[in-house]
């Protein structure tokens, strides 16, 4: 695969390009918190922004940093573009004969996304999603209106954030695939590589220069740094049994004592996608008289951590926040294994950094992975 | 078909919750249509009579005949709902549980012997068994609209029990507690506001009192690391859900 240097005030130029065929989603600060939303242009990026990152703590700091990427990730992704919080799958309406169900197609998009600046650890969290929702018995077609034609500008991460552990996770600092372009911000310019013909066809028009052995090694050495500076680990080969061993261990109540169930970890996760569902009727439409009644589905994020997610008819089989945060890890890092065949974590650390009270994944698996002997 | 009848009844309050469902503004209409408004003295000067298929109780029990008009009520009443803050958790007046009523009387009225109230103000879930419970201060059209829905189709009412975070994350407002260290109630507290607070960069207040199992107590030894005084913990709780969220805060401990 070819490597291209791209100046660093051509950038503005691979932006038009995106622009013109897409809707471009990227980094953007708002309320001292870098967000996704629509780019305008690329001067609303963050650029010099740092965020300092750490269990139940963010902080977004204008160090004047001469990188345009050197933040990484807020507590959003992609998920809310894709898997948007709240849906209305369909409306029905019951008259005296019939019950009418209508189910909207999704309204065609003008035009497809392209996520800019997408880290490593998002582009693995949006392949997990599909395996999800498309890759399932049952696709969500909703999802994939959204999904297809979707354009992923990468860029590989330099200055990754105190919780970040996508090396553990092996979903990066560097992007290897499912992406279209992805950058790595070098001295000079960034470099360039292409993951696929659509990224290959965006590029068309844009000044390029052949990448050297210099630039290569440049971008070695600057993701080994990367690497070196990500101190959280994963025993990944010791997953799913080691949790499956220690279902009675200890630590899942001290953590439960601490935990709030609050579901923000979920919410952050790019990857959670568990959602509720109830039918919305509005006392207006009871009180018509040609309809007995109408409304629709709501389809709402909701969480393992809620207690009602578990209550079925009968009874509640996780009454506990032990059960909950419990189940919460075990799904994430067990029965993901076991249903996919890959964690259902990618590392990014956002339920770290948005947890209120800071407990850290990696930190409740050390602990009961550590105590081989616990029970 | 006969139409149900409703009652709206208050105990100690503001009147803020029946406000709500007079609100209601072009959904009232459809209540009309659908429910008989058997009593409800905040619109119609109809005397109490008969029973009701759905009672709405706003406001704390803090009289001693407060205690037999809530017993009379649910006698009455086929479904009990109890709505707002002061019906589901005792009210902002709850507070003169963790003081001296007599201090308080002395301090407010002229003449104190001729206030009749019970030492504590206590939610009507104290007193009677509650159907279903409308937290918030005052409570939401949404919660009102789909209690009386439910109870027309005879479901479930879909009320929320998780955090208010939930509903942050889902509007997506930065959080203003891991991002800037406010000391927002919203993990424990219950969603149903759509985060109307820190939408607008306040942290939660707790108008919708204690989320179902909620840990209080871990929250608050949170914001003592931050920095708060344990009297400042004490404060933020101490407001229109005083009652509950201490009563929780005691079995987090225990
Ligand atoms: S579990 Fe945590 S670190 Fe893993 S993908 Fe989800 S939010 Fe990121
Ligand atoms: S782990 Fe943290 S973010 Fe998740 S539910 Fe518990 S307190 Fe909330
Ligand atoms: S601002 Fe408050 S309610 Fe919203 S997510 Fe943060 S802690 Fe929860």
């Amino acid at each position: 695969m070819s490597q291209l240097i791209l100046w660093k005030e051509d950038l503005q130029q691979l932006f038009h390009r995106l622009q013109a065929a897409y809707r471009v989603i990227g980094p953007l600060a708002a309320d001292g918190v870098v967000g996704l939303a629509e780019l305008e242009n690329l001067s609303s990026l963050p650029i010099g922004h740092r965020d300092r990152q750490g269990p139940g703590v963010y902080r977004l700091e204008n160090v004047g940093d001469a990188d345009i990427f050197s933040f990484v990730v807020g507590p959003d992704s992609v998920k809310r573009f894709l898997h948007p919080p709240v849906q209305h799958p369909y409306t029905f309406r019951k008259s005296r004969k019939r019950l009418h169900i209508a189910s909207p197609r999704a309204a065609p998009q003008e035009k497809p996304l392209a996520f800019f600046a997408l880290r490593p650890c998002d582009v693995a969290a949006l392949k997990l999603l599909d395996k999800v929702f498309l890759e399932s018995p049952l696709k969500d077609r909703r999802y994939q209106a959204v999904r297809d034609g979707v354009f992923l500008l990468a860029v590989n991460c330099l200055h990754p954030a105190e919780t970040c552990f996508c090396h553990a996770m092996q979903t990066g600092p560097e992007v290897r695939d499912g992406f279209d372009l992805s950058l790595t911000e070098l001295d000079a310019g960034f470099l360039v590589e292409i993951g696929s013909e659509k990224g290959k066809e965006i590029l068309n028009g844009v000044p390029t220069a052949e990448a050297t052995a210099r630039d290569a090694a440049e971008k070695a050495a600057k993701l080994e740094a990367s690497r070196s500076r990500m101190k959280r680990s994963v025993p990944l080969r010791a997953l799913p049994q080691v949790l499956y061993n220690h279902l009675e261990h200890p630590r899942w109540a001290e953590t439960a004592a601490r935990c709030l169930g609050c579901g923000n970890c979920t919410q952050v996760c790019p990857t959670c996608f568990c959602t509720t569902a109830h039918d919305h009727v509005s006392l207006a439409c009871l009180a018509q008289k040609e309809a007995q009644w109408c409304g629709s589905r709501v389809r709402l994020w909701d969480s393992c951590f809620s207690l009602n997610f578990a209550r079925v008819h009968g009874g509640n089989f996780r009454t506990s926040r032990k059960a909950r945060y419990r189940h919460w890890m075990l799904h994430k890092l067990a029965y993901w294994i076991d249903q996919f065949g890959t964690p259902g974590c990618v590392g990014c650390g956002r339920c770290i950094t948005w947890c209120p009270v800071g407990i850290d994944v990696t930190e409740e698996l050390e602990a009961i992975a550590a105590s081989r002997n616990v029970p | 078909m006969r139409k149900a009848r409703l009652g709206v009844f208050k105990f100690t309050s503001c009147d803020g919750c029946q406000l709500s469902l007079l609100n209601l503004e072009e959904e009232l209409l459809a209540v009309v249509d659908l429910f008989d408004v058997a009593y409800f003295r905040e619109a119609t000067d109809k005397p109490l009579r008969g029973t009701f298929d759905l009672a709405l109780v706003e406001g704390s029990v803090s009289t001693e005949r407060q205690k037999e008009e809530i017993l009379n009520i649910r006698d009455r009443a086929r479904y009990l709902i109890a709505m707002g803050a002061c019906a589901t958790s005792g009210g902002l007046q709850a507070l003169r549980n963790w003081a001296s009523l007599s201090a308080y009387k002395a301090r407010v009225y002229p003449s104190p012997e001729n206030v009749h109230a019970l030492s504590t103000s206590t939610p009507v879930s104290d007193h009677v068994y509650v159907d279903y419970e409308l937290w918030g201060c005052p409570v939401t059209r949404n919660a009102l609209s789909e209690v009386l829905v439910s109870f027309i189709l005879e479901k479930k009412p879909a009320l929320r029990g998780y955090s208010v975070c939930m509903e942050c994350k889902r509007h997506g407002i930065p959080c203003l507690l891991v991002s800037q260290g406010a000391p927002c109630l919203g993990p424990v507290t219950r969603a149903g506001c759509e985060a109307l607070c820190p939408a607008l960069g306040k942290p939660c207040y707790g108008c919708f009192g204690p989320k179902d199992d909620a840990n209080v107590e871990s929250l608050l030894s949170r914001f003592r690391l931050m920095g708060l005084r344990s009297e400042e913990c004490r404060a933020l709780l101490d407001k229109m859900n005083t009652y509950a969220y201490r009563k929780v805060q005691g079995e987090n401990r225990s």
